[in-house]
């Protein structure tokens, strides 16, 4: 018998006759059985609402909902058109404006800037709060936004757009930032010592191998945007809208904006139409999660 | 090639090593001093913050020679090499004092661009670290990023991977990704992206220490073969592939300061590889090549 296994035997019989294991005794049970019962009761929540969600709206799932726009003549025919396809418009637009700027400020930050200067540092620390920033003060910044750019119109694409851009913005920088420090340091020293500038190592080697990250980040951070109505309220975007959006300064209505002005409507056929497009946002969202999945499953690259 | 013990204790052992290194450079016969340094050291001294890393060092590197850099970890060999080809500005908080002369021209001079002081001395690593593209494109990109002119760049990648000895073992698979290569072929892959952009000067920084022992002696073999075309400079840990490779040696080591502890490097005694394994002027080289430290 080795010296290995005689001692573990030892071991598991000191256990066993002194009753000392100490991942069994009574706290440490309850503790565990607390744990689980957080997991399980936090799981269960989401599935009893969304199960109760699907079945309250499963009577409308129809291509009416997909189709048409709301009625006030036959709400039982009532559908989400607008609201669709305002929330797909305001997705491509903040898409637009946040990916580019988010990315260049996240390469500035981790392949230029010089970290130990105290304004860089300052930056870190306010990015990290802008994160946590109620995604309604971003409505009012919006708000005051297309104000100073000099638009009248309320509730139009743009504006939307720049609410959600600005939301999502800290989550693009930080989570580009993540992806470019995933990228080795040999590979930056390699392509240096060749005599590349930063700006090419940037551009030929960092950024190519830091895209599966960055566009994951991206599509979260987008999946994120498009369940947002506070930002969309402040910014004056309709309940309901009864014609297509046809480019930026069109007014639009968005999904969860829809939902929100129904489910406050007192017409049974209503709050039935709600709960179908809640599920029709959920399937979105869901979606372009999975589709960050997909991304980041194929592309991930171990160094 | 033959290989010798890793320690060489006794007078006896260290003898036998210095007959194989003066059997192996019995066909160069070298100046005492390198008559017209490629690359010469004046004073240098670097920090790190208020670390003190190397002290006032004074080397000068021949032209088709190959130079190590040995010495106990610590001793500041790798952060000399690192002065050589600005990659020092890269790690902040670094300060160069004194001079980093290259044909007499100081590289950390005013107006001096790092980048093409790069593009002329050249470094290989100490992890072999292709690039995330296929084998061609490994080579290639160097041309590529210094815009230097090259006539038809399959020939270039040819000549290159040709010069590294890689050529046979790739050249039906140039469009495949580099990473599929072995550590050993992988390594020389990043000797060949070297050369592909004619350096004058090719930096090592311990290339084998992440290779087994034919993949070593592989390399080994190319620095002789390249020594006809370029200046190498080699940081090794290993005893007797200095001893195998070089010309010449220079050996640091690292000296704690009395009140702080910091452990600063200096270098120690510079000469003909034979002279210093076989009669070290300095005590302190001949305790580490006998083995009795380090």
């Amino acid at each position: 018998m080795s010296v290995a296994t005689k001692t573990a035997r030892e071991t598991v019989e000191i256990v066993r006759e002194s009753g000392r294991d100490r991942d069994r005794n009574l706290a440490s049970i309850a503790f565990l059985v607390g744990l689980w019962f957080s997991l399980f009761f936090g799981v269960m929540v989401l599935v009893v609402l969304i199960l109760d969600t699907a079945i309250s709206g499963s009577s409308r799932f129809d291509a009416n909902l997909l189709t048409e726009y709301i009625s006030r003549i036959s709400p039982e025919t009532s559908g989400f058109r607008a609201g669709i396809l305002g929330t797909l418009w305001l997705m491509v637009a903040t898409a637009v404006l946040a990916v580019p700027l988010g990315i260049a400020a996240a390469i500035w930050l981790e392949e230029f800037s010089d970290n130990t200067k105290w304004y860089n540092r300052i930056l870190e620390v306010n990015l990290q709060n802008l994160a946590a920033v109620p995604s309604i003060v971003y409505g009012l910044l919006a708000v005051a936004t297309m104000t100073l750019l000099g638009f009248q119109a309320t509730g139009i694409v743009l504006g939307g757009a720049i609410a959600l851009a600005l939301l999502i913005l800290p989550v693009i920088i930080i989570t580009t930032r993540e992806a470019l420090r995933a990228v080795p340091q040999d590979i930056r020293q390699g392509s240096l010592a060749l005599g590349a500038t930063v700006w090419q190592t940037t551009w030929r080697q960092t950024l190519p191998s830091a895209i599966p990250g960055i566009s994951t980040g991206t599509i979260l951070g987008i999946s994120r945007a498009i369940g947002e109505a506070a930002p969309l309220v402040v910014v004056g975007l309709a309940g309901s809208v009864r014609f297509d959006p046809t480019g930026i300064t069109s007014v639009i209505t968005a999904l969860p904006q829809q939902i929100y002005s129904l489910t406050s409507q007192s017409q049974e056929e209503y709050q039935t139409a709600a709960s179908a497009a809640i599920v029709v946002l959920l399937v979105m969202v869901l979606g372009l999660n999975a589709l960050a999945i997909v991304i980041r499953n194929k592309f991930q690259r171990t160094w | 090639m033959a290989t010798q013990p890793a320690t060489a204790s006794t007078k006896k052992d260290s003898d036998e090593m210095v007959h194989l290194t003066s059997e192996s450079h019995s066909r160069r016969e070298l100046p005492d001093i390198p008559p017209d340094p490629v690359m010469e050291l004046e004073r240098l001294n670097v920090y790190y913050g208020s670390f003190h890393a190397v002290h006032d060092v004074n080397l000068r590197f021949g032209k088709n020679e190959i130079t190590a850099l040995i010495g106990p970890s610590g001793c500041g060999k790798s952060t000399v090499l690192r002065c050589l080809n600005r990659m020092n500005d890269l790690v902040s908080g670094a300060r160069v004092e004194g001079q980093v002369n290259y044909h007499g021209t100081n590289i950390y001079g005013r107006g001096v661009d790092p980048i093409a002081v790069r593009t002329n001395i050249g470094m290989v690593f100490q992890k072999p670290n292709p690039f995330p593209k296929s084998i061609y494109d490994n080579i290639a990109y160097g041309p590529r990023v210094t815009g230097m002119g090259v006539g038809n760049m399959d020939d270039l990648v040819e000549e290159a991977l040709r010069g590294a000895a890689l050529w046979d073992e790739v050249k039906d698979k140039l469009k495949q990704s580099a990473y599929g290569l072995s550590g050993g072929q992988q390594q020389r892959l990043c000797i060949a992206r070297t050369i592909a952009t004619r350096p004058e000067v090719i930096l090592m920084d311990e290339p084998c220490s992440a290779l087994d022992p034919i993949a070593t002696s592989r390399i080994e073999e190319l620095m002789h073969s390249l020594r006809d075309d370029f200046t190498i400079i080699i940081v090794t840990h290993n005893m007797q592939q200095a001893a195998r490779v070089s010309d010449r040696t220079a050996f640091f080591t690292a000296r704690p300061d009395e009140t702080t502890g910091d452990r600063t490097g200096l270098l120690v005694e510079f000469d003909r590889t034979a002279s210093i394994f076989s009669k070290p002027a300095d005590t302190r080289t001949e305790d580490y090549i006998s083995g009795r430290f380090g």
